[in-house]
């Protein structure tokens, strides 16, 4: 790549002016007050007042607190609710609605079942915590009263409030949130596609799952990586879900470090705690995207 | 490569045809089990809204009554407008749409330049460009908020909608920068070389050949930008503080934490907040699928 020689160096550089309002907004909206947040971590500060300085205080008492790294351990399942699974399914829906049910049924009907499904990405969160806590409701709650319905009464309980299937729930309810969110983004991926491939595909017999692996995945793998880090991102911030559904609850069982971070920013008012946990949370991210994005740049790279 | 050159230059026309009116055509028992299953599914994905449309339509003392999963007696508005009243909906409805909307457009256009410089002009050290640009997203809100508030009062800008609407284009356009970056660094070149050899600067490549193609993905990015910025409520809870500038979601938002709705109320608000996002949706839709002709007929 780097073998194009100095009039191709010279020709990229020609590109730099296309960035400067984007690095000039990001620096005075991001940049600049993530370098403040930093400085406050090493602060003991109650958001009013003046800051004191305790150094490396703040980190010390974090690295000890056992909380925080069990948080980061419900991530992990998070992730899945949040990431693996919507992209999974995002896929194989996005695949059978622009391949069959658009080409078979018609444009309107694969628009109109989307609509349907991207939905929950519409719903305000904090009014979709409301909602599930009513159907997820230990006593009059729609999904037990639909176990008792099929003879399955048995197994109905208190979902949010177990800490067996607390977390559970909230993953169930993240996926029902996500969905959405991979389905339009690989069905507009899958418009640059040649509708004509997949006829071709379809004339010389292949099947729905040798044309998924062969045309669909292949078109559009820029699309899934996005979708793969930016949900595995937002899994890692999840703060919303949480606190609309369980507030980190039952005895810390959904705690995660995002939410554990607004705790003590709007909470405890222990506004330098909170700076340090947000500056850890977002070198851990970042030192994910690079691994991502390095691994995004070799796999792509190759097809060129 | 045969697949680049179907993609950039289109397969001939002919095969198309044939296919357009096809349309129907081979719909086998199993294509139909697909359709029932897929329209069940999307049923179930809606059963949350419709519990919220349920008790929005109840009066109080039938909520308590029957419970929040019964469907209403009747067609009760009450809560509708008890709602829209406390909160001079009309207005903050405006702030939303006016903030909501410039997000959405600026955001984009701020995307598409930074992605045209990361993707097609490859600049060297795009990865770190990319990584410290997508650490708008990465940082979580909640540390941006003290800094955010004292940067803002130093220059004047605390309390104004034109605030909240270059946080959040800043924020949104690192989700488009990403996507429209990586979609980009698979363009054709064959199609770029082409407009570059007939005469076209780089400026007009841009908006003559790159945009066009990724018409479809940028209506996307603005119907994600419109909603994300709708429903954000930590930073303009912070931000906008007279009751003239605040927004749908801090609205809801803090009626809810307050505790001063009751349920049908709340739900009778979601309803509100939410018809705006859902028609905005529904008209991209259809944009949506005229990009996909319009470029089914260039390609």
């Amino acid at each position: 790549m780097t073998s194009r020689g100095r009039s191709g160096s010279r020709e990229r550089w020609a590109y730099a002016p296309y960035l400067l309002p984007g690095l000039l907004l990001f620096t005075a909206v991001i940049g600049v007050p993530f370098l403040m947040n930093i400085g406050t971590s090493f602060t003991e500060w109650t958001g009013v007042g003046t800051p004191r300085w305790i150094g490396l205080g703040n980190y010390r008492e974090l690295a000890r607190d056992e909380q925080f790294w069990a948080s980061f351990g419900h991530n992990a399942l998070i992730i899945v609710g949040m990431a693996v699974v919507p992209t999974m399914i995002g896929l194989v829906l996005a695949s059978v609605l622009t391949d069959l049910i658009g080409r078979h049924f018609g444009a309107r009907t694969a628009s109109v079942l989307r609509a349907c499904i991207y939905l929950p990405q519409v719903l305000p969160i904090v009014i979709a915590g409301v909602v599930w806590s009513w159907l997820l409701a230990p006593e009059d709650g729609a999904v037990n009263a639909l176990l008792d319905a099929v003879g399955l009464g048995s197994l109905a309980h208190d979902w949010l409030g177990d800490p067996a299937t607390a977390l559970w729930s909230v993953i169930a309810v993240m996926v029902w949130i996500q969905i959405g969110f991979p389905l339009v983004i690989f069905m507009s991926g899958l418009q640059r596609v040649d509708p004509s491939l997949y006829e071709a595909a379809e004339i010389d017999g292949a099947s729905w799952t040798r044309r998924f692996w062969h045309i669909t995945i292949p078109q559009i793998r820029p699309e899934i990586f996005v979708v793969l880090l930016w949900t595995t991102i937002a899994a890692l911030k999840a703060f919303a879900h949480i606190f609309v559904l369980t507030k980190g609850g039952p005895g810390g069982a959904t705690n995660v470090p995002a939410y554990y971070s607004w705790v003590s920013f709007f909470e405890k008012s222990d506004v330098g705690y909170g700076s340090a946990i947000a500056t850890v949370l977002t070198l851990v991210v970042v030192a994910l995207t690079v691994v991502f994005l390095r691994m995004q740049g070799r796999e792509l790279g190759e097809e060129r | 490569m045969t697949a680049t050159l179907a993609k950039g230059t289109g397969a001939p026309p002919r095969a198309r045809r044939s296919g357009a009116p096809g349309r129907g055509r081979r719909r086998g028992p199993s294509a139909y089990a697909v359709l029932v299953a897929l329209t069940a599914f999307a049923g179930v994905m809606l059963i949350p809204f419709v519990v919220v449309l349920f008790n929005a339509l109840k009066t109080p003392q039938e909520y308590s009554a029957k419970g929040p999963l019964a469907p209403p007696d009747g067609f009760n508005l009450d809560a509708v407008r008890a709602f829209w009243e406390r909160v001079e909906f009309g207005q903050v409805l405006l702030n939303s749409v006016f903030i909501s909307g410039s997000v959405a457009v600026l955001a984009v256009l701020l995307s598409v330049l930074n992605a045209y410089a990361l993707g097609i002009g490859r600049i060297k050290g795009r990865m770190w460009v990319l990584v410290l640009l997508l650490m708008a997203n990465t940082v979580p809100q909640e540390a941006l908020v003290y800094p955010l508030y004292h940067l803002s009062k130093q220059v004047g800008l605390y309390d104004t909608r034109i605030s909240v609407i270059i946080v959040f284009t800043v924020i949104q356009s690192a989700f488009g920068t990403y996507l429209l970056a990586s979609v980009l660094s698979a363009f054709p070149r064959p199609l770029l070389e082409a407009a570059r050899i007939d005469g076209a600067g780089r400026w007009q490549v841009l908006w003559r050949v790159v945009v066009p193609v990724v018409r479809p993905t940028l209506s996307v990015l603005m119907v994600f930008f419109f909603v994300w910025t709708w429903n954000e409520f930590l930073i303009p809870m912070v931000f906008l503080i007279s009751n003239e500038n605040q927004t749908v979601s801090v609205a809801l938002g803090v009626l809810q934490g307050q505790r001063l709705m009751d349920a049908t109320m709340s739900s009778a608000a979601s309803l509100l907040g939410l018809l705006p996002t859902v028609l905005f949706f529904l008209i991209f839709q259809r944009t949506l699928s005229r990009g996909l002709t319009a470029g089914a007929i260039k390609y």
